[in-house]
């Protein structure tokens, strides 16, 4: 499988090319300028991830939306299921920022967190 | 019986409770400076409290952060100073009275109008969206036209979605991050037009945002025509050719709603009101090296003096801008002579626009030009003084150069330039 990605890692944004093989694992990499062009197009075949954000609703009049985040990078895969599920939660107050919102998301380990205190 | 109008008198008055005033806040703050800042929201933070997504503070805090976050942040940091905050009121009008002196009039819902004398006023109002009237987009006015900056506060902050299907008009920040945003919550972003050969966005921003969800990018194209009565039904899109558009060879996109993120503009009316002079190339304030306008007292940072490519570098101006501040309030003589500074090829502007001489000042810059092989020069009184290669040269980002008191001494004009050196692969 070939496919063409931009690396993120600096400014330059490497066209890379990656000739990737599910099978085995094997990942070939070139337009690269830096090893970190191979990691990140390794990373992005094998297990790709972002960090999502979102905000969910809360009970509070006075901010009746809480935005929230996952505390690492989440699996691509599953971010629709993750927004989906975000999205029917109510929270209430008191909570602070960084408190955890949602523990083991999708059971992946990774907590979705609050990026802004909600004041009871 | 009339009633006389409250005054309250203080060292410095911050207008705008954004990263900007925050940050220039904590600093007068903690030197025992007694600083109000004043915000028409009712919470600090400003658009930052908006932009939910991450990708602030890597700079300023050494990780990662959400806007909120930054935003809280940077509140903790200013209230725990000592700063004072007037929130849900906005500045009506500042002006020098005859003492020397400045005047704020501030009108909130809670304590009608309030007059404030400060010592000093630090500008940190940001900016405001240029909208499709701006650029001049023919066709109808139906619902459904918003800048990208208001659809995200109805999505962020309201929890209201704009439409169910979106063309997004620029490639700005603001709009990649809109586009991701946008399918995140269930709505179909169909195109992403920008008049420009290039992106004006960051990399990241068009990977994460745009190749993630196989969102076509359209260069050198311009939305040519709105379409809908009631409600916008679609747009056509044209090719540019010589930056007028090719009408042969337009093409039609059915959507309901239309983002713009077309650019920012400082919101400076209170500060023109005031008699502050506007540099036209930044619709910012004209500052000397200690951020401080024409009119004595009245500093500038931020958003509003020029527009940033990271929150990071406006909290960081504003923290030097209000280190001047002190300086000024311990009695320094902002009279002492300067000299001019000025942006030569390839630059659209320098910010400050003057130095004192020996003094260890930052400049920051936009570049005008794309290149991998930049080389960033200053001249003083014609003759070089200092140089630095700038691989990655992009109208997107923001450069800086940081030169030493020793370097600054000598007659004549500062000018810095920018140029392409030959490439070295």
């Amino acid at each position: 499988m070939i496919k063409n990605l931009i690396c993120i890692n600096c400014p330059r944004g490497c066209h890379l090319t990656v000739d990737y093989s599910p099978e085995t694992g094997a990942c070939t990499v070139t337009g690269n300028h830096c090893p970190r062009g191979v990691s990140y197009a390794t990373q992005e075949m094998t297990d790709p991830r972002r960090t999502v954000t979102a905000v969910v609703r809360t009970t509070s009049a006075a901010l009746p939306l809480l935005p929230v985040r996952t505390a690492k990078e989440f699996p691509k895969p599953l971010i629709p299921k993750l927004l989906n599920y975000l999205y029917t939660l109510t929270v209430q107050p008191p909570l602070a920022m960084g408190d955890v919102v949602l523990p083991n998301a999708m059971d992946t380990g990774i907590d979705v967190i609050a990026t802004e205190p909600l004041e009871g | 019986m009339m009633e006389t109008i409250q005054t309250t008198t203080i060292d410095v008055a911050v207008i705008g409770a954004g990263a900007a005033g925050l940050s220039a806040a904590a600093v007068t703050a903690a030197a025992g400076r007694s600083t109000v800042v004043i915000d028409r929201e009712g919470m600090t933070g400003g658009i930052l409290r908006q932009c939910i997504h991450n990708g602030f503070g890597l700079r300023y805090f050494k990780e990662e952060l959400t806007g909120p976050e930054f935003a809280q942040r940077m509140f903790v940091k200013a209230r725990d100073a000592g700063a004072r905050f007037q929130l849900d009121a906005t500045v009506t009008e500042l002006k020098k009275l005859e003492d020397g002196k400045l005047q704020l009039q501030v009108l909130s819902a809670k304590d009608g109008v309030q007059l404030i004398e400060a010592r000093a006023v630090v500008l940190a109002m940001g900016c405001r969206e240029r909208n499709r009237g701006n650029i001049a987009t023919p066709g109808t006015r139906p619902a459904g036209v918003f800048t990208a900056g208001s659809a995200q506060k109805l999505l962020n902050i309201e929890g209201r979605l704009p439409g169910t299907s979106a063309v997004i008009v620029g490639s700005g920040d603001i709009g990649l991050i809109m586009a991701r945003r946008l399918r995140w919550s269930g709505i179909e972003v169909k195109a992403v037009v920008e008049i420009m050969p290039y992106p004006s966005g960051l990399t990241r921003n068009i990977v994460q945002c745009l190749h993630d969800f196989n969102i076509p990018l359209w260069l050198e194209h311009s939305v040519v025509r709105i379409y809908g009565k009631d409600r916008v039904e679609g747009v056509d899109v044209a090719p540019l050719v010589n930056g007028m558009p090719d009408m042969e060879k337009k093409f039609h996109i059915d959507c309901d709603t239309l983002l713009f993120s077309v650019g920012l503009i400082p919101e400076n009316e209170l500060a023109v009101n005031a008699g502050v002079q506007l540099n036209p190339a930044t619709g910012g304030a004209m500052v000397d090296a200690n951020y401080e306008t024409n009119v004595p007292g009245i500093f500038s940072a931020g958003n509003v003096l020029h527009v940033h490519d990271l929150v990071d570098f406006v909290a960081e101006e504003a923290a030097r801008a209000a280190a001047m501040v002190l300086k000024r309030l311990d009695g320094e003589d902002a009279a002492a002579t300067t000299q001019p500074a000025t942006a030569g090829a390839n630059l659209k502007y320098v910010v400050p626009n003057s130095f004192f001489p020996g003094r260890r000042t930052v400049f920051s810059f936009r570049p005008l030009i794309v290149t991998d092989n930049g080389l960033l020069t200053a001249t003083l009184g014609g003759k070089e003084i200092w140089r630095k290669r700038v691989p990655f040269v992009r109208p997107a980002e923001m450069l800086t150069a940081e030169l030493d008191g020793a370097l600054l001494t000598g007659d004549g004009e500062l000018v810095f330039k920018l140029e392409k050196e030959a490439s070295h692969d």
